[in-house]
């Protein structure tokens, strides 16, 4: 400090005020490269808190998207699948009667054991199986005797050939062979008794029980009662109806008030006061909306719970603000000369909007409308207010079916009790809807880079 | 053109809302709430049985706890209030006057099974061999000492007891809207407290009160989530002591052990022997209004209770349920059949 100040002086007469800048040089030098240091700091954190929650979720999450399976050759045998001929519509028979000939056809054929079949596959590859019939009837998930009855519904054919079948094995199986429990452990802490666990063993060295891909995850609804058959199309599902109403709802109605808002409403107190809510809206946390569809739209809508449709409506609520915020910025970013071009050759005012202004706000308004959609995706707070956090074992086939949706299903496979299997199949579903959100929001991006002018 | 698609869009919504308002006077699946204690078990009947009746979709099943799923059972009749109410403890008679008083008349009670309140620790915590005293004197605001009721002092258990290992307090609880804490307290807090002589002194109008009155020092947490938030608070904090149902503790065996009460283990065969202490029977709500409304849900109750869903052997026996005995099945049974109201 002191020779800055000697040498300055010495070599020519500095006024005050120079004098001043040169003596508070050192600290703002001080305070630039301090504060350059704490925002790289900032970034670095951030950076390394996202990398520790990605490489937790993926290290956890990415083998269960394989998953053990056993290779059997399941004999359809006809004196275990004793059923009728599958009936066939009959000439002027009506349809109804026919569905309900159908119906107990299918009956029927849900009564035949099916678990007899892969048992006695089973007793093929495990020759001491006959001897222990509790721990035998155990390897095979229980799901999987209904996809044998599917087979066999669907193609009664099959009755009397052998068919080589992939079976997912139960879940305990798979923790096992994944190494998901402390295999040193004694045997009354763990799940597999002693004999599976030597079978298991060794019908992995042989290759009958294998590590494939799990289509399961990706085709099956949630199950509880054939844990290793729990996956994610019923969620799924669930959330492409909601985010299909979102779109059909939020969108249209966004854009169309934030237009007529930005282009044709007059400024006055009035529409100030629209303006300020909706921004107020935009900040009301999504709990707030969750009570609010529970009461209105299942209270007095007399709307079914559990069902996407009234999901779609909370989220569209949800979304609305974002949209119509998105959408306005993007119109006040379109130069007025091309409206008052426009006007000035003899366009409408309507015209000039929706000839001119609309087709170059597109992008812009396309990018609001996928992040709505992206966000709403990712709800799940005021979805578990109007009961979609109930346990739903089929695939809605439409809006008003009850369903859950991917991040409850997330919450909901958190609090299984199997915690060994659903670690990993929770991690695996967050896998999934990372996935989907990364995709629509990637999407807005191309969408803005590809369309977007600059002016 | 592009208006045109606009109010083609508006137009699609409108109807698909009025036809929404239409869909919503029918309910073809029957819908379950409450306890997740007996959730597991309802979960597995409902699969099974939409597996099973080619003709009815499968139940659909919430969780909310005992006292959640009983209050939305009570809030009227209608497609948009829920069939059938889980519980792990009987209805109270306020609950019940609710629910009358909403116009839920028709209540059936369907006993499905036991189900044992376990006590367990971290694998590589102390192995407890509690008394029913030993948690009344951990939880409790005041103690008896020297004749006198002090603030609880005790900070580690070994100072209950001599025989509890030396690890501090710390007790994981259901929260007051499981069931699970009703049995609890009954079974564990007021038969231990009640076995001391300065408890049974008291007038017996303030003997409950006193027994029930918890620390509020941070030693005794509740817990308003399932099982699996207790075994995260367990893998958080070494020392803590949960509360778990014993099908809970059966899949998580590789983390957590037992503790034994009263000297006996917890296991199935003793809660059917009736040696283990803390044991309570499960039981869910059928609205006897909705029979007939709502397809299957006689059907569903008939198939929850039968010997093939919930006896020996049977998918959710092996999922830790402890089955009825049969004369007991049988008169469940008839009360089904009978639509016996409560």
């Amino acid at each position: 400090m002191k020779t800055v100040q000697t040498s300055a002086s010495s070599t020519y007469s500095a006024s005050p005020v120079q004098q001043q800048v040169v003596r508070s040089l050192k600290k703002r030098h001080r305070q630039e490269k301090l504060f350059r240091f704490a925002g790289m700091t900032a970034v670095g954190i951030s950076l390394l808190l996202v990398a520790l929650l990605f490489i937790n979720i993926f290290s956890k999450g990415l083998p269960a998207f394989w998953q053990h399976g056993i290779e059997l050759e399941i004999h359809f045998d006809p004196a275990v699948v004793k059923i009728s001929e599958q009936p066939v519509l009959q000439a002027g028979e009506s349809p109804q009667a026919f569905e309900q000939r159908h119906l107990a056809w299918r009956s029927e054929v849900g009564m035949v054991n099916f678990n007899r079949l892969i048992q006695d596959a089973l007793l093929k590859v495990i020759p001491d199986g006959a001897q222990h019939r509790r721990d035998l009837a155990r390897i095979v998930t229980s799901g999987e005797r209904f996809a044998l009855r599917d087979r066999v519904i669907a193609n009664p054919a099959i009755i009397g050939q052998t068919q080589k079948l992939f079976l997912l094995t139960d879940a305990n199986i798979d923790v096992w062979l994944k190494g998901n429990i402390d295999r040193s452990l004694p045997d009354e802490k763990q799940q597999l008794s002693p004999k599976m666990r030597e079978w298991v063993e060794s019908l992995k060295a042989e290759g009958v029980i294998q590590n494939r891909f799990s289509w399961a995850l990706f085709m099956n609804p949630d199950s509880r009662s054939s844990l290793a058959s729990a996956g994610l199309a019923g969620a799924f599902m669930g959330s492409l109806y909601m985010m299909l109403i979102v779109i059909l709802l939020a969108v249209p109605m966004g854009v169309a008030a934030a237009i007529y808002l930005e282009e044709f409403a007059p400024k006055n107190k009035f529409t100030d006061l629209v303006e300020v809510n909706i921004n107020n809206l935009a900040a009301v946390p999504s709990i707030v909306f969750g009570l609010l569809g529970a009461s209105i739209f299942i209270g007095w809508f007399n709307l079914p719970m559990s069902a996407p449709f009234v999901g779609g409506l909370v989220l569209s609520l949800m979304t609305l603000p974002t949209v119509i915020i998105a959408t306005r910025s993007t119109l006040k970013a379109i130069p007025p000369s091309i409206r008052q071009a426009a006007l000035g050759l003899g366009a409408s005012k309507t015209q000039a909007v929706f000839h001119h202004v609309l087709p170059l706000a597109i992008p812009g308004i396309l990018t609001g409308a996928i992040i709505g959609v992206a966000q709403a995706l990712g709800e799940s707070a005021p979805l578990l207010l109007i009961g979609m956090k109930s346990f739903v074992a089929s695939v809605p086939s439409s809006a008003m079916e009850q369903s859950t949706a991917l991040p409850v299903q997330i919450y909901l496979w958190q609090g299984n009790e199997l915690r060994n299997f659903f670690e990993a199949r929770t991690s695996a579903a967050i896998i999934v809807l990372l996935g989907l959100m990364l995709t629509l929001n990637g999407l807005a991006i191309w969408l803005r880079r590809r369309f977007e002018v600059r002016w | 053109m592009k208006i045109k698609n606009l109010t083609k869009l508006v137009l699609a919504t409108a109807v698909s809302l009025s036809f929404a308002a239409q869909a919503q006077a029918t309910r073809d699946t029957i819908q379950i709430a409450g306890s997740s204690t007996v959730l597991p078990f309802s979960s597995i009947a409902a699969e099974e049985f939409g597996n099973s009746f080619a003709q009815f979709k499968t139940p659909v099943v919430g969780s909310g706890g005992s006292g959640g799923g009983l209050r939305q059972f009570c809030q009227g009749v209608g497609t948009n209030t829920i069939d059938i109410a889980n519980s792990s403890r009987a209805i109270r008679p306020a609950e019940l006057d609710s629910c009358k008083a909403n116009g839920v008349t028709e209540v059936i009670e369907v006993k499905i099974g036991y189900d044992g309140i376990v006590f367990a620790s971290r694998i590589d915590a102390g192995t407890f061999a509690l008394q029913p005293v030993h948690v009344f004197l951990a939880q409790a605001a005041q103690v008896p000492q020297n004749g006198q009721m002090v603030a609880n002092p005790y900070t580690r258990w070994s100072q209950i007891d001599k025989s509890l290992p030396d690890q501090a307090i710390l007790l994981a609880i259901p929260g007051s809207n499981h069931g699970t804490r009703e049995v609890y307290e009954e079974k564990v807090i007021l038969d231990g407290c009640k076995t001391l002589p300065e408890v049974k002194a008291m007038p017996s109008a303030d003997q409950n009160n006193f027994c029930l009155a918890m620390r509020t020092d941070g030693r005794v947490v509740e817990i308003a989530g399932d099982y699996t938030e207790t075994l995260a608070r367990l893998q958080a904090q070494k020392d803590a002591v949960g509360v778990f149902g014993l099908s809970f503790y059966e899949s998580n065996r590789d983390r957590i052990k037992v503790a034994t009460v009263s000297g006996i283990v917890p296991t199935i065969d003793n809660i059917i022997a009736g040696t283990y202490p803390v044991s309570r029977p499960l039981f869910f709500y059928v609205k006897g209004q909705h029979i007939g409304v709502i397809p299957g849900l006689q059907e569903y109750a008939e198939f929850h209770v039968s010997e093939a869903t919930s006896g020996f052997g049977s998918p959710l026996e092996a999922a830790g349920l402890i089955p009825l005995a049969d004369a007991e099945r049988a008169e469940v049974l008839q009360t089904i059949r009978s639509k016996k109201s409560l």
